[in-house]
């Protein structure tokens, strides 16, 4: 045990840790906000923007458009159509992706320092004036629909479109972004054309960069790439219904092992109680192999390979989800030690000790994630998208040491309710009865 | 526009771009430093030169088993105390298995690095495994290959295909295991393995982050220096393939298969110490084939124009291994065409760029891509850690690491169709059709 009291000794020493970060907060001549990390040493810059919006803001009967669109961004613009598109990008070296998810539009961008300028403008064709070519719409249209149909049969997307279902009522969270066979077959162009005005606005923008670039560059560059896009766009969907009960919903589907996925409501980012709901959540299903539910149901029991919980935060609603696959005739024992743990952890708490070494590691970890321009610029964004401060890597650890036991009791007692628990399998279980 | 373009970017490539260090440690242990200062943060991997290639017969899964059961203990260690050490410091670990190896790594502030060494050295040669572990963690394994193999039509049809590739060499044998093995592994099968082949003089130490050489060497010294060597480490000789005379088609049906396609695998040599022009040829190969859905020779081919065949395409290859490896294919058909029609587009294809060779701008564009693949890369030093790494741990020097960007720079429009001739030959591939049910009953 000799290696255990050094350990101590390294925790007792170590000051809570501080992202070391300097955020630089750029607003553009025309009046475009964006956080920015320069870092020179290597020559280029990683972009990350985000729309808000999404494929929630999908018009009705036009499920998929917003994603279909996004997918097209890089499919040419201009007297560029898709192939030359990807030469004038591959010969910039410069990278794009253009993705949809039910919040936003996101596009994430990186380009030499030799060349930003026109990797920039060739961006900003892409993005402002899309060419929606009916060929691309069509070769693209096909993917989507393989994704779908592939959809169909994979049990973790199945078990994922059952719980939407089940939770949010009519509100566009209810159904997946890419759409169904039939809606995203209809799709026109006409509908890319007005799922692009809808979601790509000024009105709804965020956007970091890290790496090669000064704040005095970066300005001008925001005007140059996004001052040409519609002021607003859509109106963003309303707060979501939360329609989820308790009980065990069952999907039949052929397999060695039955996949789950648990949820019931879980609290909002901005809720003062929130670190105190991330370290519960820690200490329950975080990746780490000490988690509660890591060590019950694989460690001890062996009745998965992996087991974690999540808090969900979507613009509009809020989740507390887990997620495991177990062999079919384990899959109801694995369901009844989930059961017993929210059961424990509402009523027991948890103890000092999983307290504090959870607060050491949160501390310890948080830095540890901004090594790379690449995931500070993404993390910077997402930061802004949740309406946290430029500040927050400096002062975020604080809000974790500051988490007191009685405020993890109290919390606990109200975050974990058994009772709400909506299982969903997807699978051939034995032994487990749906109550629906 | 674009032969401007092409002038004007990415001419030279890239001065070396990261900082490494090299040294051996007298036992033997291979220890590679590179630096990246920007962020405290250092990450150590610890990568052995054995795998699921390596296993004794009739004990597939082993390599992998062992590699889970190092998280369960030492002499000093209780089970599960190594991750919560490492968790206690903030830090994140976790470890992968490979045909060729082995490796073990942790994530932490700069400042933890001694005792992250003391426990990745500890369990180099004090692991203790208890029979109570092996009882659930060969459960946990068994769920493992139930979730990602036996679960996926795809991850099957692959697991026959490499069975078919390989009729003599180990890397016929999945990973994970066959399950009837994977049962069957005891605590003696697992310290066998270990005893075999964890060892310093067959091991490379990978210090990546905020560190310096000086330290690192220092606490190398420290940690693993007392660690004494094996003598059972011997040269990796394994069984060798005979030639493949005749062409081998694999056809698996699944209700669970929504997309039928078609795969194709081909005999193909791996980076050679010293050696790596062929491979790098296929690297560029499998760019001009199926590295792009827009430019490369399989999208413009199957996926545009007025009558498509395929909804996706690809070519790909890793050419780092100890022995010879595979080169691959895959064409997702359109709905409606048959997996007949887009095997012969495909093949068409190949013939095709055998015939004529490739472009000279689309050859020009993927290297100024590769060019800066090494800028880029250098935001990763994970990424970093994991090349080194992995090009030691098969047999590759630092040096043979550090040319690869010049080989491939040099490779000849003649070299790549030649390589293109000698190794898409169907004599020497597998073929294989995943369908779901109901077509195949048709």
């Amino acid at each position: 045990m000799k290696i255990l009291k050094l350990a101590t000794l390294l925790i007792a020493f170590a000051l809570p840790a501080q992202a070391e970060i300097d955020i630089q907060t750029v607003t553009s001549p025309g009046g475009i906000t964006a956080w920015l990390v320069t870092e020179p040493d290597i020559p280029f810059t990683a972009l990350e923007i985000r729309f808000r919006g999404g494929t929630s803001l999908d018009a009705p009967g036009k499920r998929g458009a917003v994603n279909l669109m996004a997918a097209l961004i890089e499919e040419g613009t201009g007297d560029l159509d898709s192939v030359g598109f990807a030469r004038a990008r591959d010969s910039l070296a410069a990278s794009y992706s253009f993705s949809a998810d039910q919040d936003s539009v996101s596009v994430s961008a990186r380009f030499l320092s030799e060349n930003r300028d026109q990797a920039i403008d060739l961006l900003r064709r892409a993005l402002t004036e899309p060419s929606f070519d009916p060929a691309a719409i069509d070769r693209v249209r096909g993917q989507v629909l393989a994704g779908l149909r592939q959809d169909a049969k994979d049990p973790g997307t199945l078990a994922s479109q059952r719980l939407r279902a089940m939770a949010y009522g009519d509100h566009p969270y209810a159904t997946t972004g890419d759409g169904t066979i039939e809606s995203v077959s209809d799709l026109t162009r006409e509908d890319m054309v007005a799922a692009h005005q809808a979601s790509i606005a000024r009105d709804r923008i965020y956007v970091a960069a890290a790496g090669d670039i000064t704040a005095e560059d970066l300005g001008p560059l925001l005007d140059t790439l996004l001052g040409g896009l519609p002021a607003s766009g859509a109106p963003l969907p309303p707060r979501a219904p939360m329609a989820l009960t308790g009980g065990i919903t069952v999907q039949e589907f052929p397999g060695p092992q039955a996949t789950v996925l648990f949820a019931h409501e879980g609290i909002k980012r901005d809720d003062p109680d929130f670190f105190a709901a991330s370290i519960l959540n820690e200490i329950l299903g975080g990746g780490r192999f000490s988690a509660r539910l890591m060590t019950e149901v694989r460690d001890r029991r062996g009745l998965t390979y992996g087991i974690g919980s999540y808090l969900i935060g979507y613009d509009q609603a809020e989740l507390l989800m887990g997620q495991f696959s177990s062999a079919n005739a384990t899959v109801g024992q694995a369901i009844e030690v989930i059961r017993d743990e929210w059961r424990k952890i509402a009523t027991e708490g948890v103890s000092e000790a999983e307290l504090e070494q959870t607060k050491t590691y949160l501390t310890g970890n948080y830095p540890l994630r901004f090594d790379g321009n690449g995931p500070i610029a993404s993390m910077l964004v997402g930061m802004q998208m949740i309406g946290l401060d430029p500040d927050y890597p400096l002062t975020r650890n604080a809000k974790v040491e500051a988490v007191t036991m009685a405020d993890v009791k109290r919390v606990a007692a109200t975050l974990f309710r058994e009772a709400d628990l909506r299982f969903v399998v997807v699978g051939q279980p034995e032994g487990v009865t749906a109550t629906d | 526009m674009l032969r401007c373009t092409l002038a004007l970017f990415l001419m030279a490539a890239p001065a070396l771009a990261e900082e490494v260090t090299t040294f051996a440690l007298d036992n033997g242990l291979e220890v590679v430093v590179i630096e990246d200062h920007r962020a405290p943060v250092v990450t150590q991997m610890v990568w052995y030169r054995t795998g699921a290639a390596d296993e004794a017969p009739g004990k597939s899964g082993i390599a992998h088993f062992l590699e889970h059961l190092m998280f369960k203990g030492t002499d000093t260690l209780a089970p599960g105390e190594f991750s919560a050490t490492v968790e206690a410091q903030g830090g994140d670990d976790n470890a992968f298995t490979s045909w060729d190896y082995t490796a073990y790594f942790q994530r932490v502030a700069a400042d933890r690095l001694d005792l992250m060494m003391q426990l990745e050295s500890d369990r180099m040669r004090n692991l203790n495994i208890l029979e109570d572990d092996i009882i659930t963690e060969r459960a946990v394994l068994i769920e493992e290959r139930k979730q990602r193999t036996d679960s996926s039509p795809a991850a099957l049809l692959q697991e026959q295909m490499r069975a078919a590739q390989f009729l003599n060499h180990p890397y016929r044998i999945p990973i994970i295991g066959w399950l009837h093995e994977m049962e069957a592994l005891d605590r003696e099968d697992a310290l066998d393995h270990y005893k075999r082949f964890y060892a310093p003089n067959n091991a490379i130490l990978v210090v990546a982050g905020d560190v310096t050489p000086d330290a690192v060497r220092a606490m190398a010294e420290t940690h693993y220096g007392p660690l004494a060597p094996s003598d059972a480490i011997t040269d990796r000789l394994r069984p060798a393939e005979p030639p493949q005379i005749a062409e081998r088609r694999i056809t698996l049906t699944d209700p669970r298969v929504s997309e039928p396609y078609v795969l194709r695998t081909y005999l193909a040599p791996e980076r050679d110490p010293g050696d790596q022009e062929q491979a790098a040829a296929l690297t560029l190969l499998a760019e001009l084939l199926g590295g792009s859905g827009q430019t490369s020779l399989f999208a413009q081919g199957l996926q545009f124009g007025a009558d498509p065949v395929a909804v996706y395409a690809s070519a790909y290859y890793s050419g780092t291994a100890v022995d010879d490896g595979t080169f691959g294919l895959v064409v997702v058909p359109m709905p409606g065409v048959d997996l007949a029609t887009a095997e012969a587009a495909m093949d068409d294809i190949i013939a095709d760029f055998i015939e004529t060779g490739p472009d000279a701008d689309d050859l020009a564009r993927i290297k100024t891509q590769i060019r800066a693949s090494e800028i880029y890369a250098r935001d990763n030093v994970d990424g970093l850690a994991r090349r080194y790494g992995e090009a030691l741990a098969v047999g590759l020097s630092v040096q043979d690491v550090q040319d690869w960007p010049a080989v491939l720079e040099a490779v000849t429009a003649e070299q790549i169709v030649e390589a293109a001739r000698q190794v898409l030959n169907r004599d020497r591939a597998v073929t294989g059709w995943l369908m779901p049910e109901a077509e195949a009953a048709e």
